[in-house]
């Protein structure tokens, strides 16, 4: 194998490097867990804020949501539900789509969607609570 | 020997391959198990309702009144209930989903249970939520 006559010039690191090493080829699946796990009681607290600012005016909602323990939890609410969505269509996708470059597509539509969701709703909070 | 190995031959598979709906019938299990996927995508475009609401808080009273006119109408609280289901079936499937991850529940009673659980569950809390929405908090002017 070492020998200079082998026709693989590829060491055997570099044969398993970028493979997905141990603890890391998981990654979106532990991360989906650990977004999972976090969602119960952040998605929680979403539900009872998004009740308790039923009816409100545009000035009371920007004020609550803008105060800093529910900006805080808000953020979390999101940036959670955007990391366990991307990698939950993400599954939908690649268990769905047979068709390469259709799925590639769909891939690369799907993060742009999430970060886009993303960005918006983090703009939105940081907005309301530093009243710009 | 030969005709075994040969590339040509078409194996029939003895078994279904994939929990197909021709090949099997529906319990609650795989109902539950489609439900999870089905409300996760639902919940990823109804986070558009979420991010539009924040947008419309944050840009002004004018755009909040276009948001409030939306999710005030039939259409907009059809979406509102949906959602909240949506958001709390998902939840409580993945509870189910962390249990099994830790090795338990897969037993034909207990995983019965969990989908009963999941589905009784959901239901019965968003009809909480909206009726507490509705009777408490003022529900959408």
């Amino acid at each position: 194998m070492s020998g200079g006559t082998s026709k693989n010039f590829r060491t055997p690191l570099g044969l398993v490097r970028g493979r997905g090493a141990a603890r890391s080829g998981t990654e979106d699946f532990w991360l989906q867990r650990v977004t999972s796990v976090a969602g119960i009681p952040l998605t929680i607290m979403a539900i009872v804020i998004g009740m308790l600012l039923l009816g409100r005016n545009q000035a009371a909602v920007a004020q609550i949501v803008g105060s800093p323990l529910v900006a805080v939890i808000m953020l979390g609410f999101i940036i959670c539900t955007v990391l366990h969505m991307k990698i939950g269509v993400q599954e939908i996708i690649v268990d769905y789509v047979p068709d390469e470059s259709m799925k590639l597509t769909l891939l690369l539509a799907n993060t742009f969607y999430c970060w886009a969701i993303g960005l918006v709703c983090v703009y939105a909070i940081l907005k309301m609570s530093f009243g710009v | 020997m030969a005709d075994t190995s040969s590339p040509n031959r078409r194996v029939r598979a003895e078994r279904p391959l994939s929990p197909h709906l021709q090949i099997y019938r529906l319990p609650l299990t795989m109902l539950m198990s489609g439900f999870h996927r089905v409300t996760g995508f639902g919940l990823y475009f109804g986070t558009l309702l979420l991010a539009w609401w924040l947008l419309a808080a944050a840009s002004g009273p004018n755009g909040y009144a276009k948001f409030e006119w939306f999710i005030g109408s039939i259409i907009g609280q059809l979406l509102l209930l949906g959602y909240t289901w949506a958001l709390i079936h998902h939840m409580l499937g993945g509870v189910r989903h962390l249990i099994w991850d830790t090795g338990r529940g897969f037993g034909p009673q207990e995983r019965e249970w969990l989908a009963r659980a999941t589905i009784i569950g959901s239901l019965s809390l968003t009809l909480i939520v909206a009726l507490i929405s509705y009777l408490f908090m003022g529900g959408v002017r």
